[in-house]
């Protein structure tokens, strides 16, 4: 599966356009890793409970859309973009959508 | 005499806030100008195409991420800043370091492929609160996205643009 943000590959021609897939996943971290980042908004920088977190949740969901994508039969998935909102405090979430279609 | 535990409390914070916050920025920077002079080979556009007279490449998605919070000193500023208006040049700094910081992340993924360019790179910003977030949310994601182009072995010239 070949997942990219531009909107055509080079080299490779589109035979199918087999419409928007998405993928989505909410997620919170556990109480300590809240308190530990409470703490880190004293003193600032980086707080790498939350970059982890995100991260996880965006392989997840590209992951779904992956899934979507293979459903319909595609085997690629173009102009891929992430979008995050946070719905409660301390959870988030994490957004992909993109085009499935199928390369020549 | 009641206000004097809250007001040593909010001292400590405060320089807490001022020296750790001051220290983290400046090595933050340091390192991050080491890195971008490293990386300086892997070239990043915006642009939504790659040009045409490239050998076709493989491509792959890269993504670089980091979730930054201001430290207490910063905030107050900040929220002294609001009262008059104008810039809040606390917050521009957080905000340039978490870009590069994103940027930079992506980019060593792309060398890690072997790719030499990025294509697409889009930026995207957002505010997270935390459980214990108040009124002020000072904690944000960036992420940096984009298609490296993994030149085909044997044909590693530099892009043509």
């Amino acid at each position: 599966m070949l997942i990219s943000n531009l909107e055509v590959v080079p080299g490779r021609r589109v035979k199918e356009h087999l419409g928007l897939v998405q993928g989505s996943t909410v997620r919170a971290k556990h109480v300590g890793r809240d308190i530990a980042a409470s703490f880190k908004n004293v003193f600032g920088g980086e707080l790498q409970g939350y970059t982890e977190l995100l991260n996880d949740s965006r392989e997840e969901a590209m992951a779904r859309m992956q899934a979507q994508a293979q459903a319909i039969g595609a085997n690629a998935i173009l102009n891929v973009r992430f979008s995050t909102s946070s719905v409660a405090q301390g959870a988030s979430e994490l957004f992909v959508y993109g085009t499935a279609v199928e390369l020549a | 005499m009641q206000f004097i535990g809250p007001l040593v409390l909010f001292s400590i914070l405060m320089l807490c806030g001022l020296i750790f916050g001051s220290i983290a920025e400046k090595r933050h920077y340091q390192s991050i100008r080491q890195r971008e002079r490293a990386l300086v080979g892997i070239l990043t556009y915006p642009q939504r195409l790659p040009p045409p007279q490239l050998p076709a490449p493989t491509t792959a998605l890269v993504v670089g991420s980091v979730v930054i919070s201001a430290d207490y000193f910063k905030r107050f500023i900040a929220v002294l800043r609001m009262l008059v208006g104008g810039r809040l040049d606390t917050y521009e700094t957080l905000l340039d370091r978490a870009r590069r910081e994103a940027i930079l992340r992506m980019k060593e993924q792309a060398e890690q492929l072997g790719a030499q360019s990025v294509f697409n790179m889009k930026l995207q910003t957002a505010a997270i609160a935390g459980r214990s977030a108040r009124a002020g949310t000072a904690c944000l994601e960036v992420v940096a996205y984009g298609t490296a182009l993994i030149p085909p072995h044997g044909l590693s010239q530099p892009p043509t643009t």
